[in-house]
């Protein structure tokens, strides 16, 4: 994460537009994160409520079936890009059956 | 349509990740919400604030729909002019005239309450089909928390200081959205974003209706507020529990409180979990409640049945 190299000012367009929108995902802000969210696939619920809140957006709604261990099967599976988030623990709090786990970073 | 349920919510995401917002700033959520309801045909218009100077830090844009950073004095005034230009563009066949295009400000406290104002009222005034929200979180935080019109009575901030003089601001918050319903624009509402889909449908109606359009979203701030970032979802839904936030739209001439609170908390609630609000003695929370009491009744006596009951906690 931002080892990219600086780019020269014969590059850079005129007047310094920026010509891609949305370009900021070439900037992860993975790194800013102390603690970091883990989804419980076993007890999420698939409420999306940590899709709605994520300021980042860092979740995302994939489509990759799950069957967990009682048996119930999910169309979808919700997860979080650890290149983005800052981990804030907005989904933390916010998870009605307690599915996200907060643990400290190791790196 | 409303929005029903999360599943109604489309998925495409129109703001980028890898914005410099605090982490835990839900601004972040509310102007992503904000972009699902309006689509990509959408023109934003940023005073300077919080959300202009993380989402767009050089070389780096987060926006991935037409996006234009105006002064904090102007905002208002460059969305009336964008909307004219579209029009007349539209009356010439050069853009085709069934499009709808949304044209939406997003400006913070101080851009709006403050220094934008007097554009704003214009815009108002003028009647441009220009939707205008307003994401409040009660100072400058992006300078480095100065108190501004917005900012709650007793507040900490840098220029309202705590000592043997003062403790915190000595005003009361401004009724900006009572203020702009005084300009009879079609629809002014308040909203919450803990209260997703009922601020989504504020949104949507706010696009649908013709003629200007005001929405007043609170927005807790993790660094000037004093709180840990993880409850910043929380504490908004705690502002509207304790009735510190009422959640209320006018549609026309209609008023409507949109999220009832038959129980509500006391304040202390909500004040206590706030380091801004850390130097206050039992006393001044009495103040504020009994401040908070008066509204509430004002309210219940606007709608003419109680909408939001008495404290029970």
């Amino acid at each position: 994460m931002g080892d990219k190299p600086i780019i020269g000012w014969k590059s850079i367009p005129l007047g310094g537009s920026i010509t891609e929108p949305g370009n900021s995902i070439q900037r992860p802000t993975g790194d800013w994160r102390v603690f970091k969210p883990v989804i419980n696939q076993e007890k999420c619920i698939r409420c999306l409520l940590c899709w709605i809140y994520c300021p980042e957006p860092s979740i995302h709604i994939i489509d990759k079936p799950y069957k967990t261990l009682t048996g119930r099967e999910w169309k979808f599976s919700v997860e979080v890009n650890y290149s983005f988030c800052k981990g804030c623990g907005i989904c933390v709090e916010e998870c009605p059956v307690k599915a996200i786990d907060f643990i400290e970073e190791v790196r | 349509m409303h929005y029903r349920t999360v599943f109604d919510i489309p998925r495409d995401e129109l703001l980028a990740p890898g914005h410099g917002l605090c982490g835990g700033c839900v601004a972040g959520t509310i102007v992503r919400l904000l972009l699902k309801v309006a689509g990509p045909n959408t023109i934003v218009v940023n005073p300077t604030g919080c959300v202009e100077v993380s989402t767009t830090t050089f070389p780096y844009t987060s926006w991935r729909v037409p996006y234009i950073h105006v002064a904090f004095e102007n905002a208002a005034a460059v969305a009336s002019g964008i909307e004219a230009s579209i029009k007349v563009l539209q009356k010439k066949n050069v853009i085709d005239p069934s499009k709808k295009i949304n044209i939406i400000v997003i400006g913070g406290d101080g851009g709006t309450a403050d220094i934008g104002f007097q554009a704003l009222s214009g815009m108002l005034e003028r009647g441009h089909k220009v939707m205008y929200v307003l994401y409040d979180n009660e100072a400058y935080m992006n300078t480095g928390i100065q108190r501004s019109g917005t900012t709650p009575l007793f507040a900490w901030t840098t220029t309202t200081p705590i000592g043997k003089v003062l403790k915190g601001k000595i005003q009361v918050k401004k009724p900006v959205a009572e203020i702009v319903a005084a300009h009879r624009v079609p629809y002014v509402a308040t909203a919450n974003p803990a209260y997703f889909l009922d601020m989504m449908n504020k949104f949507k109606r706010g696009l649908d209706v013709d003629g200007p359009s005001f929405i007043h979203v609170i927005q807790p701030c993790t660094t000037g507020w004093r709180y840990d970032p993880r409850i910043g979802i929380k504490i908004a839904r705690l502002a509207t529990e304790t009735a510190m936030w009422i959640n209320w739209e006018l549609d026309h001439g209609e008023f409507r409180v949109t999220v009832t609170v038959p129980k509500r908390k006391h304040v202390r609630h909500y004040i206590r979990v706030q380091g801004r609000f850390n130097h206050l003695t039992d006393e001044d929370i009495e103040t504020i409640q009994k401040y908070v009491d008066k509204e509430v009744e004002r309210i219940n006596k606007l709608v003419g049945k109680e909408v939001i009951g008495p404290v029970v906690e």
